[in-house]
């Protein structure tokens, strides 16, 4: 069924009420958790009661405390966006390696190392978190068992947080930016070579700047997927609880509007990450 | 001198990939497997053995639950095809110019949020003191709230949703490179909308329609929020399993064969998948 074959009446606006349907399905969820963070009662739900800041302003006095003044989550924020730059510096660094290795390098077993490189992304993500809670921290409590030393590090926390997302979002990461330097014309850096630059200069003059847009890209991602990720890091996270975690434990005793706020307030800005990168595609 | 150098560059960028796969993949993974194998016998005793797999087929929840979730990810695996595919056909195929480029765009609108953000919603849409109850009572069609949330049918709801996007890209993406001259001679020689979709569309969108499918059931699989949130009593999900054994029960031994059966489940299904379909993972991931 493509424009070019007639079809009927019928057909088209069946087929146009499907599409708004399905749009419709799309944005409910988001539009009515974005409308109750406004909503002046104490439950998300109808009746509409007015219009009120209060789940962002309140500062406890009244029996409310709205997002800027609930220091928990504030500090559950702080902490996933501390894991993110750390995931987002790791992982975009490993992709640019990775990019390089596969695209620009011929080996052996480089087919199979490939295959191994994707594997990440067909492991659930809960599994990656357990496999190393069972390994890192196994391994610090035999440590600190058989010579009493305490490997802090490796006991559920922040590091293995950032190593359990860094797992995966590197696999993203190399994707995003191997698929540009498979566009880059080798002649240029060439040309580059022959006019005399040294290989790192070639490198950081011609292919870096040409990669830029997708590191960009890869980083933006990166920063999102990190800041999102709940299934790896509810199995590696201590007592430092990112973001979503602390929702999660806060919407099993209930959910009030500070709740969609939050949930707000992280919509707009992916939209304003997504934007931002859109706008870099552009400029290319 | 420069196969030296050739040589030197190879190793600087193959060790940070080695450390990253070894270290973060393959090791853990290993020690998983090691430690479903172990066997507690006291506090600093442990045998080898099968105890933890044998709990499995003989404690029917775990194995009930595991064939559940396999059989309800296939489900909604399914029905996100279907649903996802007359969209992606819409956006690759019919329409044009600005109209296509929104309509993509706002296929990745719901992925700016988290998925805790977007269960979320459909609890505040679908529970007692939801939308949609108030919505039924207003109209008059219901006398009292009516709960929607906390039942399979909830769960499926929600779990599609969280896997449209990565069904519809990759559906799109293959369709746009389709000629759509190829369609146009299939109506040619006689063929309906049936034998049109069977013998050119769907083989043309092969890779897509696998890279969607095996995404999406790992997702599905492998979700905790969705299944834990939005369930009922008895629909408990295979991760929700794993977590308790290692965040409340302690019994990591138990856990880690768990996990290793769902890796396994997985590993099976994506393996059935590309080779049902004669793809391989490099052509429909990389």
């Amino acid at each position: 069924m493509i424009r070019s074959v007639p079809r009927s009446r019928l057909f088209d606006g069946v087929y146009l009420a499907y599409l708004v349907v399905f749009f419709v399905y799309l944005a409910m969820p988001l539009l009515v958790t974005a409308v109750f963070a406004f909503n002046d009662s104490p439950f998300p739900s109808l009746p509409w009661q007015g219009f009120t800041l209060d789940w962002y302003l309140a500062d406890g006095s009244e029996g409310r405390t709205g997002l800027f003044h609930d220091s928990g989550l504030l500090s559950a924020l702080w902490v996933s966006a501390k894991i993110a730059v750390w995931v987002t510096l790791v992982s975009v660094a490993l992709g640019c390696v990775n990019a390089v290795l596969f695209e620009r390098l011929q080996f052996r077993g480089k087919e199979f190392l490939y295959l191994l490189m994707l594997l990440p992304l067909v492991i659930p993500g809960v599994i990656l978190g357990v496999s190393i809670l069972v390994f890192y921290s196994g391994t610090a409590n035999e440590v600190s068992r058989l010579w009493g030393i305490e490997l802090d590090m490796f006991r559920p926390g922040m590091t293995l947080v950032v190593m359990g997302q860094v797992t995966f979002i590197t696999t993203l990461a190399t994707l995003v930016i191997a698929a540009r330097l498979r566009k880059f014309d080798p002649q240029l850096e060439e040309a580059a070579l022959n006019l005399g630059a040294t290989p790192l200069v070639a490198w950081f003059t011609v292919t870096l700047p040409w990669l830029m847009p997708s590191i960009v890209g890869a980083a933006a991602m990166a920063f999102l997927m990190s800041f999102e990720n709940f299934n790896t890091t509810v199995m590696l996270t201590g007592s430092d609880t990112p973001l979503t975690v602390a929702l999660f434990n806060r919407l099993r005793e209930g959910s009030t509007p500070v709740l969609n706020a939050v949930a707000l307030f992280l919509m707009v800005v992916s939209a304003l990450l997504a934007l931002f990168t859109l706008r870099q595609k552009r400029s290319e | 001198m420069k196969s030296s150098a050739g040589r030197l560059s190879l190793w600087l960028l193959l060790t940070p990939f080695v450390l990253w796969i070894v270290l973060l993949v393959l090791v853990p993974h290993l020690q998983m497997l090691r430690v479903s194998f172990q066997v507690r016998e006291s506090w600093d005793t442990i045998a080898w053995g099968v105890q933890q797999y044998q709990n499995f087929f003989i404690e029917s929840y775990y194995w009930r639950t595991f064939v559940r979730t396999g059989v309800m990810s296939l489900f909604t695996t399914f029905l996100t095809l279907l649903i996802a595919f007359p969209i992606a056909w819409y956006i690759a195929k019919m329409a044009r110019g600005r109209s296509k480029g929104i309509l993509f765009m706002a296929c990745l609108i719901p992925f700016w949020a988290s998925e805790l953000v977007r269960t979320y919603g459909w609890m505040i849409l679908l529970r007692e003191s939801g939308l949609f109850s108030s919505w039924l009572q207003a109209l008059g069609w219901v006398d009292g709230p009516v709960e929607m949330l906390y039942n399979d049918v909830a769960v499926i709801i929600g779990l599609v949703y969280n896997g449209l996007l990565f069904m519809v890209v990759p559906l799109v993406t293959t369709l746009d490179g389709m000629d759509e001259n190829l369609v146009e001679a299939g109506y040619d020689l006689g063929g309906g909308h049936a034998t049109v979709l069977r013998e050119i569309v769907v083989p043309w969108a092969m890779p897509g329609i696998v890279s969607g499918c095996i995404v999406v059931f790992m997702l599905t699989l492998g979700s905790y929020l969705t299944p834990v949130l939005m369930g009922g009593k008895d629909s408990a999900w295979f991760t929700e399993q794993i977590f308790t054994q290692f965040i409340t029960r302690f019994n990591w031994e138990q856990g880690a064969a768990l996990g290793v059966l769902l890796l396994v489940l997985s590993s099976v299904m994506v393996w059935l998948g590309l080779t049902l379909s004669g793809q391989s993972l490099r052509k429909v991931m990389g």
